[in-house]
C-alpha cells in the first residue's frame, strides 16, 4: 500500500492532537508525505475532537473522506466516523469504553494496570496501529522518545502492549517503508513563524486568538534560541501599536491575529499607511461574523484584508496555500514591508494555520533584504522625502537624524499640513507608491499553475483550498491556477496563465466567492463558483464530485 | 543651546495665551538643562503625542517624534522603548486621549512599568473638537454634548495611576512653570513608568486658571515623603477633580519608587540585534 488515512478521535483533553502528531511522525519516518487535518471544538474538556492523518507516496496537501484505520477512544468517534472506514479498513477501539466491530483492545485496563493516566491510551493506540500495519516497533519507540517528555518508559510499555495485541490482526493493511528521508512536519503557523524569523523579524507581538495563537506559542517557546522577543500586550490595539513603535525605531516586527483582533487593529493599519510604517500582519481567518465558529475555517476575510482601513493607502495582501508557501511568503511579506514601507497582510485561515504538512523548503532560502536607508548628512534628513517611486529613505531615532513620523497628512519633514497644495503632495506620494507596488507585482511572478496546463477548464483557487483543488485538478486533468498575491492583483500574469481557457471555475471556502468577485473586477470572468461555508475545508472526495458536476466542456 | 533651537518651522496654532505654550516651554527647558548636565542625549530623545490640542507639540519640537493616534501613545511608546532601550521616550497625551480613548494603554503601561514618561495635558475638556466633557470634567459640566450637564463623576487620575502600579506619579499646574520644569526633569531621570497629570487650563472652553492658582500647593513645601505609598493615596484623595471652594490641590511628586522596568525584564540585558538565526535545529525537531 502506498497511501493510508487514519482518524483518531475522542474527547477534548484526551490528547487527540498529540496522538495525530505521533501517527504523522510514524508515517514520516517510513518515508511518506503527510497531511494532518485537526478538527476540534471551542472547549477544553469533553466534546468531540479528531485528527485525520493522511500519508502518501505522492505529495498531498489535503485529506480525504475515507479512512483505512479509525482509532476510537470513545463511543462517539465510532458513531460519527464509522461511515468513513474503507472496505479493507479497520476500527481500533478501546474495548473498555467502546462497543464496535474491529479490533478491540482493553486500552483503559492496560494503562490502569501500569498505573498510568488515561491519556497514555494514545500510546497503546499508536502501538496497536503499528501492529496492524506491520510497522517495526523500533520506529514506534523512536517516535515516542522524540515526542514525549514525561513517563517515556511507561509510554513505551503501554505502546508495546498495544503492539502485541494487534500483531495477530488479520487486517489486510500493511504499510511498507519508502526509500524517502523523513521531512520536517510543520503546521502552517509554524512555517509562518520561521519565515518571519528568517526575514529578520526580531519582535513578535500578539494577543491570544485562535487560530493565530500557535504562532505566538511556537515563537515564545523558541524565542531565546531564535534571538527574538515575543510579547503579549493588553489587546490587539496595543499589539499593533507596539509593532509600529518598534518599526519606527528600526526593528522588524510582526503581529498575528484573527478577524476580530484584526478589526481592532484597523485604525493602526491606516496609521501604517499614512506614516509609512513597515509591519507584517498575519491574519488567520476563522468562519462567520463576530465570534463566529472560532476553531473552524473559512476564507471569508479576503475583502476585509484588502479594504480594511480608512483612507486610501498602498498595501500588499499575500496568501500562501501550504506550509512551504507559508514559509516563503512570510519571509517575503517582511522583506516587502521594509522595501516598500507599507503594511503587508499575510492572509491564512485555520485550515492552513493548524494543519500539518510535510515540508521541503530550504531554511536558507529566506534572508533579510536591505531596505532603502538614508546614507546622507543627518542634518539633511527628511523622513518623507519626495521621490519618483514614492519610497523615502529610512533612518531611525538615535542615529542623529531627526525622524518625524506623523499620522496627519504631512510634508517631507513630517510636519502636519492642511493647505491644499501640500495635502495634494501627500496624496500623490501615496499614488506613486501604489503604482510602484503594482509595477513590482506585475514584473515578478505571483501565480502558480498545476495540473494539465493545456486544459481548457481552469480551477482557480487561493490559500488553504489549494491542497484539495490541486489534487482534484491533477486527478481530472484540469488546469489549476493559484494567485499568491491578491493585492495588488497580478492581473497580467493571471491572464497569461489562463490563456486558452474556455471555462473558469473558482473554488473557495466562503459564502459568496470573494476571489471570484475580485477576478471579475480585474476582467477575468468566472463561469462557476464552487463554495463551501460550514466551517470545514473541502476534502478531495467532495470537491471532486462538485468539480465533475460543474465541468461543462 | 537656546530654547529656539528646539523649535521647528511649523506655524504654532495654539490659541494665543494657551497654557500648552507653558508645557512646551517647560519640556524644552528641562531637556536643554538635562542635556547640558550630560544626563540626556537629545539625539536619543523621541517625543510622541496623541491627537488633540496637546498633540501639536510633536510638530513644534525639533526632535524625533511620532505623532500617533488618539489614545494610542503609551503602546506605541512602549514598542519604541522595547525596540531601542537607549532612547528616552516621552509621551504627551490629552485627558481625552489618555483617560478615555486609550485608558487601557495608560493603565497597562503603568502596570508593566515601561520606562517611558507620560505627560498628560489635562484641560478637562475636549478642546480641539470644540468643547465636550472628558473623563476629568466635573459632574454637571455643561459642554456641547451635555448642555444639561455631564451625568458622570470624574476620574481621579492620580489614584488610578497609583492603583495601576506607576512608579512615578506627579501632578503639575501649567501656571507654575518653574515647578513644572523641575518635575519634568525628575520624571525624565526616573527609571520606569513616570506619569504626570498637568492641570492645563483651556482659555477657550474651560478656563480654570484662577481656580487652580488659588487652590494649588506644592508638595515640596509640606515635607511630603514620595516613598510613602499610603500617604500618596491620602494626598491624592484630597481633591477629586471637582470644583469645591475649599479644594486643596497638591502639585509635585506624589509617589516614586524603583522596580525593574518592563524592558529590563523582557530584554534581560540583551539588545535586539541584526543577524538571522539558523533554523535547521528547529526543523530537525519536527521530523
Amino acid at each position: 500500500m502506498r497511501e493510508i488515512s487514519v482518524l483518531v478521535g475522542g474527547a477534548a483533553g484526551e490528547g487527540i492532537r498529540q496522538a495525530g502528531n505521533a501517527i504523522a511522525r510514524l508515517f514520516n519516518r517510513l518515508g511518506y508525505n503527510v497531511f494532518v487535518y485537526e478538527d476540534y471544538q471551542s472547549l477544553i474538556r469533553g466534546g468531540h475532537n479528531f485528527s485525520l492523518v493522511r500519508a502518501s507516496e505522492a505529495q498531498i496537501l489535503a485529506h480525504r473522506d475515507e479512512v483505512d484505520v479509525l482509532i476510537a477512544l470513545n463511543q462517539e468517534t465510532v458513531g460519527r466516523h464509522s461511515w468513513r472506514v474503507s472496505r479493507d479498513g479497520i476500527i481500533i477501539y478501546d474495548s473498555d469504553r467502546v462497543t464496535s466491530d474491529g479490533l478491540g483492545i482493553d486500552m483503559s485496563k492496560i494503562v490502569r494496570n501500569l498505573g498510568l493516566p488515561s491519556i497514555v491510551r494514545n500510546s497503546v493506540a499508536l502501538g496497536a496501529l503499528a501492529g496492524v500495519l506491520g510497522i517495526d516497533f523500533r520506529i514506534v519507540e523512536d517516535v515516542i522518545r522524540s515526542t514525549i517528555q514525561k513517563l517515556v518508559e511507561a509510554n513505551l510499555a503501554a505502546a508495546r502492549e498495544g503492539f502485541r495485541r494487534a500483531s495477530n490482526s488479520t487486517a489486510k493493511l500493511k504499510l511498507s517503508p519508502l526509500p524517502a528521508e523523513p521531512k520536517p512536519l510543520l503546521t502552517g503557523n509554524e512555517a509562518i513563524a520561521l519565515g518571519l524569523v528568517r526575514a529578520g523579524m526580531k519582535l513578535y507581538v500578539a494577543y491570544p486568538m485562535t487560530p493565530a495563537s500557535n504562532i505566538l506559542h511556537y515563537l515564545a517557546a523558541n524565542a531565546d534560541k531564535l534571538g527574538i522577543i515575543v510579547v503579549q500586550p493588553e489587546n490587539e490595539i496595543a499589539v499593533i501599536g507596539f509593532a509600529e513603535g518598534a518599526a519606527y525605531a528600526g526593528v522588524r516586527a510582526a503581529v498575528g491575529t484573527s478577524g476580530g483582533g484584526f478589526a481592532l487593529m484597523v485604525e493602526h493599519l491606516s496609521l501604517a499607511g499614512q506614516a509609512e510604517l513597515p509591519i507584517v500582519i498575519v491574519l488567520c481567518s476563522r468562519p462567520a461574523p463576530a465570534t463566529g465558529v472560532p476553531t473552524y475555517t473559512e476564507q471569508g476575510d479576503l475583502f476585509f484584508a484588502m479594504f480594511a482601513g480608512h483612507g486610501d493607502f498602498p498595501r500588499l495582501v499575500l496568501a500562501p496555500g501550504d506550509a512551504d508557501e507559508a514559509f516563503l511568503l512570510a519571509g517575503e511579506a517582511m522583506n516587502l514591508a521594509w522595501e516598500f514601507q507599507v503594511p503587508v497582510i499575510l492572509l491564512a485561515d485555520k485550515h492552513l494555520s493548524e494543519s500539518t504538512f510535510s515540508t521541503g523548503f530550504d531554511g536558507n532560502s529566506v534572508t533579510p533584504r536591505k531596505p532603502r536607508l538614508w546614507e546622507g548628512d543627518p542634518k539633511e534628513y527628511r523622513r518623507y522625502k519626495l521621490t519618483e517611486d514614492g519610497i523615502s529613505p529610512l533612518a531611525f531615532p538615535g542615529s542623529g537624524c531627526i525622524v518625524k513620523a506623523n499620522s496627519y497628512e504631512h510634508d517631507e519633514y513630517g510636519i502636519t499640513v492642511e493647505d491644499a497644495e501640500k495635502v495634494r503632495l501627500g496624496y500623490e506620494k501615496r499614488l506613486r507608491k501604489f503604482r510602484t507596488l503594482e509595477r513590482f507585482v506585475n514584473s515578478t511572478s505571483w501565480v502558480k499553475v498545476y495540473g494539465n496546463e493545456d486544459s481548457e477548464v481552469a480551477l482557480i483557487t487561493w490559500g488553504s483550498t489549494k491542497g484539495a483543488v490541486k489534487e482534484v485538478g491533477e486527478r481530472l486533468g484540469l488546469r489549476v491556477v493559484q494567485p499568491l498575491c491578491l493585492l495588488p492583483f497580478p492581473r497580467e500574469e493571471m491572464l497569461r496563465c489562463l490563456k486558452g481557457v474556455e471555462q473558469v471555475i473558482c473554488v473557495e471556502v466562503n459564502l459568496r466567492g470573494q476571489l471570484a468577485s475580485w477576478l471579475g473586477y480585474n476582467g477575468i470572468s468566472v463561469d462557476e463558483r464552487i463554495l463551501k461555508y460550514d466551517g470545514r475545508p473541502f476534502t478531495v472526495d467532495e470537491l471532486e464530485k462538485l468539480v465533475k458536476g460543474a465541468i461543462k466542456l | 543651546m537656546r530654547l529656539e533651537d528646539l523649535n521647528t518651522y511649523a506655524e504654532v496654532t495654539w490659541c494665543p495665551g494657551c497654557s500648552n505654550f507653558l508645557i512646551d516651554r517647560a519640556i524644552k527647558e528641562a531637556l536643554i538643562e538635562l542635556s547640558e548636565e550630560q544626563k540626556i542625549d537629545l539625539n536619543k530623545v523621541v517625543v510622541l503625542s496623541g491627537i488633540g490640542c496637546h498633540a501639536k507639540i510633536s510638530d513644534y519640537i525639533n526632535l524625533c517624534s511620532f505623532y500617533s493616534l488618539h489614545g494610542r501613545v503609551p503602546s506605541v511608546a512602549s514598542g519604541i522603548k522595547l525596540a531601542n532601550p537607549e532612547l528616552v521616550v516621552i509621551g504627551f497625551a490629552g485627558d481625552g486621549d489618555a483617560y478615555a480613548e486609550g485608558l487601557d494603554h495608560l493603565i497597562f503601561a503603568a502596570k508593566r512599568n515601561s520606562d517611558i514618561t507620560m505627560i498628560i495635558h489635562n484641560n478637562r475638556v475636549f478642546a480641539l473638537t470644540t468643547g465636550q466633557f472628558t473623563p476629568t470634567s466635573p459632574v454637571g459640566f455643561r459642554g456641547r454634548s451635555t448642555p444639561m450637564g455631564a451625568p458622570e463623576e470624574p476620574f481621579n487620575p492620580i489614584l488610578l495611576m497609583l492603583a495601576s502600579g506607576a512608579t512615578f506619579v506627579a501632578r503639575c499646574f501649567a501656571g507654575n512653570l518653574g515647578h513644572m520644569k523641575e518635575v519634568f526633569k525628575r520624571a525624565l531621570l526616573h527609571r520606569g513608568f513616570a506619569f504626570i497629570d498637568v492641570l492645563q487650563p483651556c482659555l477657550s472652553f474651560y478656563d480654570l486658571f484662577d481656580f487652580y492658582r488659588e487652590h494649588v500647593y506644592e508638595l515640596e513645601s509640606v515635607d511630603h515623603d514620595p516613598s510613602d505609598f499610603s500617604r500618596a493615596i491620602e494626598v491624592a484623595r484630597e481633591w477629586n477633580y471637582e470644583g469645591e471652594d475649599d479644594a486643596r490641590i497638591a502639585i509635585g511628586i506624589f509617589y516614586e519608587t524603583r522596580k525593574p522596568t518592563y524592558e529590563e525584564l523582557v530584554l534581560k540585558g540583551r539588545k535586539i540585534e541584526g543577524g538571522v538565526p539558523p533554523i535547521e535545529e528547529l526543523l530537525e525537531e519536527k521530523k
